[in-house]
């Protein structure tokens, strides 16, 4: 892993509201670097403003106070180097799936046979070539999502920010979807900030792990994962360390202890 | 299809054909057999050889196409204005904000009668037809975009935004698309509606149409060509409506199946 940065928060604080009194803090002074191609996993509780920070970084967002820095570049706005992916496929459903997965290069202008050999290529990388003719709504939930991976690397961004991107499909299609993204961003050698509520997820994927406060959000607890094979997360999970690591994340964020996650005081 | 489906289908079509049958015999020796005189309700018979009749005689084929014309005319020129208002409205919430007691007003005023107001204006010609046609599809339309571009989920437009997309890419490539279903929907309504305004328009003033006819025919007592005029008018809006749905099915070729509307 070569020290080069491509994704850093310094001192990011994010305050939605117009008065100063009202105003609700979603992120305070969070400040994170990760370098290329590394995989990161941001946890914390509903509400924490890890999807703020995300929004931040894809530059849709203004931070109150803070930058955020993409490849050394300061964000000022929507840049190339990054793309994000949710929880939604976000597909459109009068595009064909190769139109889809094109959708950000025909935006940035690329022509129309180089937007068309690459949206191709990622199919093929994908195994849905065979699909790229049909629409969103003709494919499964875990396809669709695929796609959703595909079109966000077809502007071929430096950085990928994923929020929650597999929690809306069923477990085992889940699994399937992480060894695919777990081995295209070792493949690509991307840079990556996964926000996620499972745990699993987040050990079996990343190098690091980022534990985040209740709001206003911090970054509380930082753990490096020196499991071997992130580009294959169902072995990972099998790790005698992986519990362990669990057991510390839970514990960060108050998982299993009564009256304190859930608010009801015993 | 699916096996199960197409026997649906079946089953539908044999049904409605029945349905049909029984419909035209009832009006053929219903009437008769219940003693209703004629000029209450003309069998299908008499109301078939009015339909010739009028065709040689009154110029019926004319009338049709005065009144095909105007529909079309106002379907056209009233669903272009509803769309372009509706994309405005929608893309700017302060001029929604600013116009929409007005619109409520003129949306909550009954249409039709402004027929007699534009006569006064435009005299016994097709332009008050065509006027009141207009305005009665305007709404349907405007609204329906209005709300499809109100409801275009914002994950897609900060989806496009994040792949710099201009205002203008974010229009034609998220939101036009987006809202084309709801305006199809509009469009469906606004066919039908066309054909109101018009008749309404025809009945109050003129010497053409099948409105004009209607009011011939019940100033003759000839129920017989009041029942061909409904026909006609009813086959007019029929047409209409087909063709809305032909175009929406090639336009929106792309949802399921099971989301397009019947006939």
């Amino acid at each position: 892993m070569s020290g080069v940065i491509r994704l850093e928060y310094r001192s990011v604080t994010m305050r939605f509201g117009q008065s100063p009194g009202a105003a609700l803090t979603a992120v305070q002074d969070v400040s994170l670097a990760l370098s290329n191609g590394e995989v990161v996993s941001l946890i914390g509780p509903s509400g924490c403003g890890k999807s703020t920070l995300l929004n931040i970084g894809s530059g849709l967002y203004a931070p109150s106070e803070g930058d955020a820095f993409v490849d050394g570049e300061r964000v000022e706005g929507p840049n190339a180097h990054v793309a994000f992916m949710l929880q939604k496929d976000l597909l459109l459903p009068w595009r064909t799936i190769a139109e889809n997965v094109a959708f950000g290069v025909e935006i940035q202008g690329v022509a129309a046979a180089e937007r068309k050999r690459r949206a191709q290529a990622l199919l093929e990388s994908f195994k849905l070539a065979e699909f790229s003719g049909h629409y969103p709504h003709q494919l499964s939930g875990g396809m669709r999502q695929r796609i959703a991976l595909a079109r966000t690397l077809a502007i071929d961004p430096t950085v990928l920010l994923l929020d929650e991107p597999f929690s809306a499909v069923d477990a085992q299609t889940r699994m399937v979807l992480q060894r695919e993204l777990a081995q295209t961003l070792k493949r690509a050698g991307k840079t990556a900030l996964l926000i996620t509520h499972d745990l699993l997820e987040a050990v079996t994927l990343s190098d690091r792990v980022l534990v985040m406060s209740r709001r206003p959000g911090r970054i509380i607890d930082e753990i490096a994962i020196d499991i071997p094979g992130r580009d294959d997360p169902l072995a990972r999970r099998n790790h005698p360390r992986v519990n362990d690591i669990i057991n510390r994340l839970m514990d960060r964020l108050d998982i299993g202890t009564p009256g304190e996650a859930t608010g009801v005081t015993a | 299809m699916s096996e199960a489906n197409s026997s649906q289908v079946w089953k539908g079509s044999a049904a409605s054909l029945v349905l049909l049958v029984v419909f035209l015999a009832a009006w053929q020796w219903g009437p008769g057999l219940l003693g209703i005189p004629s000029y209450i309700i003309p069998p299908l018979s008499m109301v078939a050889e009015e339909a010739v009749k009028m065709w040689h005689v009154s110029g019926l084929a004319f009338h049709t196409g005065i009144t095909a014309l105007e529909v079309l005319a106002g379907f056209i020129i009233g669903s272009l204005m509803g769309a372009v208002i509706g994309y405005l409205l929608g893309m700017s919430p302060t001029a929604e904000f600013a116009l929409s007691p007005y619109i409520l007003a003129l949306q909550i005023a009954p249409k039709v009668a402004f027929a007699p107001l534009f006569i006064l204006w435009m005299g016994f010609t097709v332009y008050p037809k065509i006027l009141v046609a207009i305005l009665i599809v305007f709404f349907p339309v405007m609204v329906n975009v209005l709300t499809a571009v109100r409801t275009v989920d914002p994950d897609l437009v900060n989806l496009a935004r994040a792949f710099k997309a201009s205002r203008a890419q974010i229009f034609w490539k998220v939101e036009f698309p987006s809202s084309l279903p709801p305006l199809f929907a509009g469009l469906r309504i606004g066919s039908t509606l066309a054909v109101v305004g018009v008749v309404v328009g025809e009945l109050v003033g003129g010497n053409a149409g099948l409105g004009y006819l209607l009011s011939f025919g019940e100033g003759q007592a000839n129920t017989a060509m009041v029942f061909v005029s409904i026909v006609m008018l009813t086959l007019v809006g029929g047409i209409a409506y087909l063709l809305v749905i032909l175009i929406e099915q090639r336009v929106l070729h792309y949802l399921p199946q099971r989301m397009h509307p019947g006939f």
